[in-house]
């Protein structure tokens, strides 16, 4: 194991989850905001804002599962120490992490039952750019509209259709972040 | 002129302050020390450990100091305490059968491999109050001091492995992986639950709940012939897998009641009968907890044995996992002291127009 | 300051019930289960709005607690008091300055803003409880959205008393898909679930469910068209302000049963006779912190 898997957590672990927690509560309960969130130093390939949501949410209850160009040893090393998230497939995935190429298709991923809608998967997208423009978005949490520069539209279509199943996302692009519930409403912008 | 009332922070102080002089009492008589508590009210301890679910006597001596006496006060102490411990992993399941047994008995045989051994047991005292207790700082009214029994060192083979080697009586499951068992304290109860969690939330659960429901059982909601297969008090190790050593180390020795208890046989014409089986098991020296959690355990056992389920109260596996917990069951009903004004507000409006309307109507109806 | 961890609970049980909150703002209305911890005040007096709260606040909150509306209510008082404590935040009992508003059974009269977190106390989540008493069954009820033992239960109060008898937990549905339980708040308050600029989180400790309201979400009370819903309320001003929005606290003045009228929300009160406005029984200066106690 490499010596920047060791460094590179929260300098104060419960202080800086707690300010990222607060940042990615209002990122779902507002889809299409961009938030900022720092204070992480993640190894290479993985974004300091997703790095900052999985040392904030995961840990050994939560199988997390890396997808294509994070599955590297890394960024594997760097989640085991920081917390102790097992590695898995995409059935058993708590959350999932990956460019969005790489994370397709959406149908791998537990999207809960009927009755625990809420056991479904978490997707952290890692995004080039993330920007206030490009598909339309409405529903709970937005006033009016919001925009977003979401990678895709149908597969979000898509998603909604199970409702109250399906699967949340929360996008990430250097250190900002954005999210996605299955509840809001997407078309093209 | 109206004033609102203001204060209550002042009211909570002042009320800590009169709770801490009603916890001393009388200055003039010595301060109840924990390990007095300890070593003479072992048994009220034990039951805080118990449905404290958390070993460690002390603590649970110290939890009935602070509660002045009430075990459920004193349990919630050891509770609130408990979420607060850091987690290192779990022990391995203790061995029962390597119990050092200080009791014994099994009702089913008059006589047993190992024996009967009644141990330090109330069962045969008369209840007469014996006023000699009173006198402070008594000394030994025997003539030669008596050396305190130890518990049995050889092995005391379970009783029902006498039965089950002639194939009499049901087989337990095989020792499930203990990491895929659920907690109870760090997973929400979801239905139906499996009968390790059942029984995990029946060694918390309330002795007075279970005793009653067990009692029912006895009376005929759902009524299952129990017999005390065995009832085994004693010290057992706790051992712990540590994967850097790759073997166990004991971490420590703890006290255990466990009944197991013979119960109504199944069976066909083509099926052998089978006795069934119920089991408990509590921290400390709780053997009427013990044997109630192992009437109940069998009584919500109907289903998988094949049983009609009577709608015995015992046999509704929500009703009794929903309300065993007594911190759960004592916190709701404290809590309707709380204000509740706004609310009663609501139904005060609500049914001052409901009357005025039925009024109205007698008036003005035909 | 502290021997605890911020906020009292440990990082572990912190990020469990992140994780729930985040699932719950996903499906609004929707029950999650959760694993709650005992905590040091008893189940029913606020645990599962604590644990919301804890899993929520950081070091620059400002937090007000209220229980019935008012902050020097003693269950109130204590929930502050446990937070100045174990995470050594501001505490305020003006909504307008509050970051975080941890909540027993009202909802502030000033209207919430979009920097604000509302956190309720539930006892009992489940709305349809009363009717079916058995989880396994109303947890199928909602995941096929069967909610008609519901609605025949409202028809039946309207057939014996004239209209639906249900004047606090009023039940509502969330666009247009789970029926929720918006907690003890009097109808009167159901209105301002819709629509809100805030974030509203609920937490129910003993019964081991999270949900919450994500801003700007629809919230419509049950009703039938035939008998639509109408947030009601004593027709008086407040006694000591005079406002005629707000809803009032019975407050019984003598022994022959006579009655006022007050704000149950103290703030609002506070706010409105700092500005001037003056009930009919507003006493000159009331304010007063050596104010006795009536024995």
């Amino acid at each position: 194991m490499d010596a920047t898997a060791l460094s590179g957590g929260f300098a104060q672990p419960a202080i800086d989850a707690a300010h990222v927690f607060r940042d990615v509560l209002q990122a779902m309960a507002r889809p299409g905001r961009i938030a900022r969130i720092t204070g992480v130093s993640p190894p290479p390939g993985l974004s300091l804002a997703a790095a900052a949501v999985l040392l904030t949410l995961a840990d050994e209850t939560t199988p997390v599962h890396l997808a294509g160009a994070c599955d590297s040893a890394p960024i594997r090393n760097y989640l085991r120490f920081h917390t102790g998230a097992p590695i898995t497939g995409r059935a058993d995935a708590a959350f999932a992490l990956g460019n969005w190429e790489a994370l397709a298709p959406l149908s791998d991923y537990p999207l809960g039952t009927d009755a625990y809608p809420d056991r479904s998967a978490t997707l952290i997208v890692e995004l080039p750019a993330l920007t206030a423009m490009g598909a339309r978005l409405t529903g709970p949490g937005i006033r009016t509209h919001a925009q977003l520069s979401l990678p895709e539209i149908d597969p979000f279509i898509a998603n909604a259709r199970h409702f109250p199943r399906g699967l949340d996302f929360i996008f990430t692009s250097g250190t900002a972040i954005a999210a996605l519930p299955r509840t809001t409403r997407v078309e093209a912008g | 002129m109206y004033v609102a009332v203001k204060g209550g922070e002042r009211a909570i102080a002042a009320a800590h302050d009169w709770l801490a002089r009603e916890r001393r009492g009388d200055a003039a008589i010595p301060e109840i020390g924990i390990d007095q508590i300890r070593e003479q009210m072992g048994l009220a301890v034990d039951r805080v450990m118990a449905e404290g679910s958390l070993y460690d006597p002390d603590l649970a001596a110290l939890a009935l100091k602070q509660a002045r006496g009430d075990t459920i006060e004193a349990i919630f102490l050891i509770r609130a305490y408990r979420t607060t411990l850091p987690r290192f992993g779990a022990s391995r399941p203790i061995a029962t059968g390597a119990m050092r047994c200080e009791r014994r008995i099994s009702a089913i045989f008059k006589d047993v491999p190992g024996g009967q051994v009644l141990g330090p047991t109330f069962d045969y005292t008369h209840r007469l109050l014996d006023f000699k207790l009173a006198a402070e700082a008594a000394t030994s009214e025997r003539s030669q001091p008596q050396p305190t029994p130890q518990p049995r060192a050889d092995d005391t083979p379970h009783v029902a492995d006498i039965l089950a080697r002639e194939d009499l009586i049901q087989r337990e499951n095989a020792a499930p992986d203990v990491h895929a068992t659920p907690d109870l304290t760090r997973a929400p109860l979801t239905l139906p639950a499996s009968r390790a969690l059942r029984l995990q939330a029946l060694a918390r659960g309330d002795e007075g709940f279970l005793l009653s429901l067990a009692y029912s059982t006895q009376r005929g909601y759902g009524r299952n012939h129990p017999f005390v297969g065995e009832l085994r008090i004693g010290t057992v190790a706790v051992e712990m897998d540590i994967p850097e050593l790759g073997f166990a180390i004991e971490i420590g020795e703890i006290t255990v009641s466990e009944c197991e208890s013979v119960n109504q046989f199944t069976g066909s014409k083509t099926q052998p009968a089978q006795f069934t089986r119920g089991y408990g098991l509590v921290f400390g020296r709780g053997e009427r907890k013990a044997i109630s959690m192992a009437l109940v355990d069998r009584a919500l056992r109907w289903r998988e044995l094949g049983e009609e389920n009577g709608g015995a109260p015992a046999q509704d596996a929500e009703f009794v996992l929903a309300h065993a917990d007594n911190i759960q069951a004592s916190g709701f009903l404290e809590h309707i002291k709380l204000p509740h004004y706004v609310d009663f507000q609501a139904e005060l409006e609500l049914i001052r127009r409901l009357r005025r309307e039925a009024l109205a109507h007698v008036g003005g109806g035909a | 300051m502290s021997d605890y961890n911020f906020a009292y609970l440990d990082e572990q049980t912190k990020r469990m019930i992140r994780r729930a909150l985040l699932k719950a703002v996903a499906i609004p209305g929707y029950q999650v289960p959760f694993a709650s911890r005992e905590m040091p005040m008893p189940y029913g007096w606020g645990t599962g709005g604590v644990q919301v709260t804890a899993a929520c606040l950081v070091p620059e909150d400002t937090l007000k607690v209220i229980d019935q509306g008012a902050d020097d209510t003693t269950n109130a008082v204590s929930i502050r008091a446990f937070f100045a404590r174990v995470a050594d935040v501001a505490t305020t009992e003006r909504t307008a300055e509050a970051s975080l508003i941890q909540t027993r059974h009202r909802i502030p009269e000033t209207p919430l803003r979009e920097d604000q977190i509302l956190v309720y106390q539930v006892p009992i989540p489940e709305p349809l409880r009363f009717l079916e008493p058995r989880e396994t069954e109303t947890r199928k009820m909602h995941a096929l959205a069967e909610y008609g033992l519901m609605h025949v239960r409202l028809y039946e109060d309207i057939a014996r008393h004239g209209e639906i008898a249900k004047s606090y937990a009023y039940p509502v549905r969330v666009e247009g898909r789970y029926v929720m339980d918006p907690s003890p708040i009097p109808k009167f308050d159901n209105p301002k679930l819709g629509d809100c600029p805030a974030l509203q989180l609920f937490g129910a400790g003993r019964e081991q469910r999270i949900y919450a309201l994500p801003p700007y979400t629809r919230v419509e009370s049950l009703d039938f068209e035939d008998y639509p819903f109408k947030a009601s309320k004593p027709d008086q001003p407040c006694a000591l302000c005079g406002a005629r929005d707000s809803y009032l606290d019975e407050v019984i003045t003598d022994d022959a049963g006579t009655r006022m009228f007050v704000c149950s929300d103290t703030d609002y009160c506070r706010e409105r006779r700092d500005a001037g406005h003056r009930g009919l029984m507003a006493a000159p200066f009331e304010d007063d912190a050596d104010a006795e106690l009536p024995q």
